[in-house]
């Protein structure tokens, strides 16, 4: 008897969860009389006059009432005994908090023998659980009948049968409706209905889908008429091979969030590595300078003006490409020029440029992580089907295409674009056809390096921004560049995505480190057979 | 004027061959027989740390064996050097015996902690010292076997070669780092107590450690020499400087570089053996890509394609990672960072090389001011001027 009270009691407060985002902006919208009179009532009630009272309550459809039901719940519902006024009362001491039972403004404090608690037994707590499912079924509010249902979806009890199929017949709104129906379908399962009305409700519960379905399925499972076992094994294994759909298409989708990373990451790789040849070590640093830029910019938006903070990661775009693109030209101008045709030495004078940014930002901020926070936008999550998708990484995916596409439209279909093309593939062809190409080259440096910089400012959502952020990026971006084949940004695009989706697809069976590790020896071994990546340029180029 | 040279660079290589050996022979002794309070005197941890930066310099001499001879730029190295001292300190680890914190006779520390029923198959054998030394060699050569095998016969080159090196030994290190490899996971293996039946602890080993570290030194440097100065030597340059040509003249390159890369490999494997005793430890941290980084800079400091150069900039760059990380900690990784940068935009070549380049150029000079005042061609002139470049 006691689990069964508690399963009520967390059935109540799964409705009062629910509820808790309506009541910030209270209904207004409420039928007839003031509930008040009735709530003082219970003070003198006895145990079958409360039952009534709770019946009137529950006629009124007013909202408000369900903190004071679920006190009532909970016995910490008390009246004054001087006045006879019914509030909600919370132990703070030797005396009790009074709270308005429909309000919730406090009401002062009262002695311990100032109150008496209002009594409560099995029979009253059934009454105010339907009380308390009518009153949200039943209410006006639209997004409030829906939350109930949810909650009855979510927690099933054939007492609450009753209740759902009188509100169902009330119901207009063909949403709430469909939902209401799923809930009565779960709760008729465990009920002594009729098996052909079991039956349509297995349908009903099949077609709700999910982890939940299969839940509610398998706990009637035992207990079920035998007849009716065909109709449920049918309806259990229909729902896990969709199931099995769904927990695949989760994890595409966390391949291409993964995905989206490396190729925010490799991106601007693709452009200092992949086409103009430097093996730039300091990549990962352009990163996170990037990062590193988003938390200045939060930080002065928060000193002030904090009302933009929403804006402050489209403010931080600009900002961190300026910076990182600024930090690209110099390097290009003051080292890398004098190093084109020797690759293998851009690497040494880079990896030294990262040392010195590193130890640079971890002067200047400190080693530890810095706090950039997550505009209201980029946070929560959001349902399709059967998966979950959050929204930062949504964005992600999204931010990536979109400056992905940019950079290949900026490459393909501006003038700026067709030089640096022609440089990359005949320095002095180029040159004698009036192409400034040290020029060229320093802007396509800090190009990339810009869009290093930007990336740095997307991932500063998901990760640390510590002075090493861009030591974590760096080898995957060179695999994805590699992987994808050097100099062609489709391929960057295909590379990042494929690792992506096959690393997550790796993991559930093999673990995350080994998952990575198998992949890392994949590219290897692609890379014997493709030793120019999977898009190779095509061309009469020779190795020396 | 090539008969001068080549005979300059065997005297050199005998110089320092000289020197490595007296090194071998001078600092024991020094830390053994002489008084702690002498001014000759050369306490335990110094000589320590000099037998680390020997081994750093046996891995940069490794290092430019494929680099500066054969342009393989392998940026993996530090894996060969890690196994080398996995191998090293398993055999350490199995020496501890009974002497755990946790007192089991067969499984080291770590592994009771993990729940280890038995002694995983890899590990057995390695309570053999002979056995162990062997997998030294092996473990490395083995693994730069399989992995030139592949790599050279598909003819991956270049920045290519770079890049899966490193990814090489990224995927090592996140393999190490994983507690059910059985190699002790993030913690390695440490506590060792014996290596042949005497303490790691005692001056005497730590002096006889120093010393083979050394003799080590001396003897795969010797064997780099002999590689390069002999035929093969030859065709091997031309390899770097020519791949596609030396493979039209009919040679199989992917060989050469196969056997380069396996006795590098071997030479790094060395190296880190001899490096675990003497520090105590080996972790997972010295699979880091950026340890493979700083060895090709020691390399490329010190002058690659010249033995000696990589020899003198691991020597070099440790003793100054070692003060400034001691007095200044902030602008260690400025200056070595800056380092990197002056070296590839000012010295090329690195010092040794740059020093070797400006001795021939004097010589050339003079050869060329010697026949002018002889003959007065000043077609012999140009001829002296273009050798000198």
């Amino acid at each position: 008897m006691t689990r069964k009270i508690a399963f009520r009691l967390l059935q109540s407060l799964c409705i009062l969860l629910c509820l808790t985002c309506s009541f910030s902006a209270p209904s207004l919208a409420q039928s007839g009389s003031d509930p008040k009179p009735l709530i003082d009532a219970l003070a003198k009630a006895d145990f079958s006059e409360t039952e009534v009272l709770l019946g009137k309550l529950a006629a009124t459809g007013d909202t408000r009432l369900v903190p004071a039901l679920e006190a009532f719940n909970a016995g910490d519902l008390y009246f004054r005994k001087a006045d006879s006024l019914v509030f909600i009362g919370e132990a703070a001491g030797s005396s009790y908090e009074l709270i308005d039972p429909l309000t919730g403004a406090s009401a002062g404090q009262a002695p311990k023998n100032a109150v008496t608690k209002i009594k409560i037994n099995n029979t009253l707590r059934r009454a105010i659980r339907s009380a308390l499912g009518g009153l949200t079924l039943l209410s006006p509010d639209r997004s409030v009948r829906l939350q109930a249902a949810d909650a009855l979806l979510r927690s099933p009890s054939p007492e609450n049968l009753d209740l759902v199929e009188t509100a169902l017949a009330k119901e207009s709104d063909a949403e709430v409706k469909a939902r209401m129906e799923e809930a009565r379908a779960v709760s008729l399962l465990p009920s002594d209905r009729s098996l052909d009305e079991k039956r349509a409700a297995i349908q009903t519960i099949k077609s709700l889908g999910g982890r939940n379905a299969l839940g509610i399925l398998n706990t009637v499972a035992g207990t079920i008429d035998p007849s009716l076992k065909p109709d449920l094994d049918a309806a259990v294994s229909a729902i896990q091979s969709e199931q099995q759909l769904w927990d695949m298409a989760q994890n595409v989708w966390y391949g291409l969030s993964l995905g989206s990373v490396l190729l925010l990451a490799g991106i601007g790789l693709a452009i200092t590595f992949g086409v103009m040849g430097i093996i730039n070590m300091a990549h990962g640093e352009m990163v996170m300078l990037g990062a590193y830029s988003t938390f200045v910019v939060q930080d002065v938006i928060r000193d002030h003006m904090p009302s933009l903070f929403n804006w402050s990661l489209a403010i931080a775009l600009p900002v961190a490409f300026l910076v990182t693109g600024a930090v690209g030209f110099v390097i290009e101008r003051g080292i890398i020029r004098f190093l084109y045709g020797r690759p293998l030495e851009t690497l040494l004078a880079t990896w030294g440029v990262s040392l010195i940014l590193q130890q640079t930002i971890r002067s200047i901020f400190g080693p530890t992580n810095q706090e950039v926070g997550n505009p209201s936008w980029m946070s929560g999550s959001f349902p399709v089907g059967g998966m979950t998708i959050t929204w930062n990484r949504m964005w992600i995916i999204v931010f990536s295409l979109t400056i992905f596409f940019a950079l290949l439209a900026l490459m393909k279909k501006s003038s700026y674009g067709l030089s640096m093309r022609a440089v990359t593939q005949n320095r002095r062809m180029a040159s004698s056809m009036g192409i400034k190409t040290p020029w060229v080259d320093a802007l396509t440096f800090a190009l990339g390096s810009g869009i290093a910089g930007i990336a740095g400012v997307a991932l500063s959502q998901i990760d640390n921004v510590s002075p090493n952020l861009g030591q974590s990026y760096i080898i995957d971006s060179f695999m994805v560049v590699v992987f994808g084949g050097v100099g062609n940004l489709w391929g960057t695009l295909v590379g990042a995505l494929s690792l992506g989706v096959l690393n997550k697809f790796l993991e559930p069976s093999v673990g995350a480190v080994l998952g990575k590790i198998l992949v890392l020896v994949l590219i290897i071994l692609f890379i014997q057979k493709r030793p120019r990546g999977l898009f190779a340029l095509k061309g009469r180029a020779v190795e020396a | 004027m090539s008969g001068f040279v080549f005979r300059a660079l065997e005297g050199r290589i005998v110089i320092a061959l000289a020197i490595i050996l007296g090194v071998a022979a001078v600092v024991p002794a020094l830390n053994l027989l002489t008084p702690p309070d002498s001014t000759f005197h050369i306490p335990t941890y110094a000589m320590s740390l000099m037998g680390k930066y020997l081994c750093y310099a046996l891995l940069a001499l490794a290092l430019d064996l494929v680099w500066g001879y054969c342009g393989i730029l392998s940026l993996g190295h530090g894996a060969f050097f890690a196994l080398g001292g996995y191998a090293m300190g398993m055999y350490l680890m199995r020496q501890i015996g009974p002497r755990g914190v946790y007192g089991n006779p067969v499984l080291p520390d770590f592994m009771v902690f993990l729940n280890y029923k038995e002694l995983p198959w890899f590990w057995h054998g390695f309570d053999w010292f002979a056995f162990a030394m062997l997998m030294v060699l092996v473990v490395p050569g083995l693994l730069a076997f399989i992995f030139g095998w592949f790599a050279f016969r598909s003819r991956v080159n270049g920045v290519y070669l770079s890049i899966i090196t490193q990814a090489m030994t990224y995927a090592l290190l996140l393999a190490f780092f994983r507690n059910d490899m059985g190699f002790g996971g993030n913690n390695g293996l440490t506590d060792f107590k014996d290596i042949l039946g005497f303490s790691v602890q005692a001056d005497g080993t730590r002096a006889v450690l120093f010393a083979v570290s050394a003799i080590m030194l001396a003897l795969c440097l010797l064997l780099a020499s002999a590689i390069v100065r002999s035929k093969f030597g030859k065709v091997l340059v031309g390899v770097r400087d020519a791949e596609s040509r030396v493979r039209f003249l009919g040679f199989r390159v992917e060989n050469i570089k196969l056997f380069t890369f396996v006795v590098s490999a071997m030479m790094a494997g060395i190296a880190g053996a001899l490096f675990v005793p003497q520090v105590g430890i080996i972790n997972p941290g010295e699979f880091a890509p950026a340890n493979s980084i700083e060895v090709v800079v020691w390399t490329a400091v010190g002058g690659r394609g010249t033995l000696i150069g990589p020899i003198i900039g691991a020597l070099l760059v440790n003793a100054g990672k070692s003060f400034f990380t001691g007095a200044f900690p902030e602008i260690w990784l400025f200056a070595l960072g800056g380092l990197f940068i002056a070296v590839t935009l000012f010295l090329p070549r690195g010092i040794v090389g740059a020093i070797q380049h400006g001795y021939k150029a004097r010589q050339a000079l003079k050869a060329a001011a010697e026949a002018e005042k002889g003959r007065g061609s000043a077609e012999t002139v140009a001829q002296a001027a273009q050798a000198a470049e």
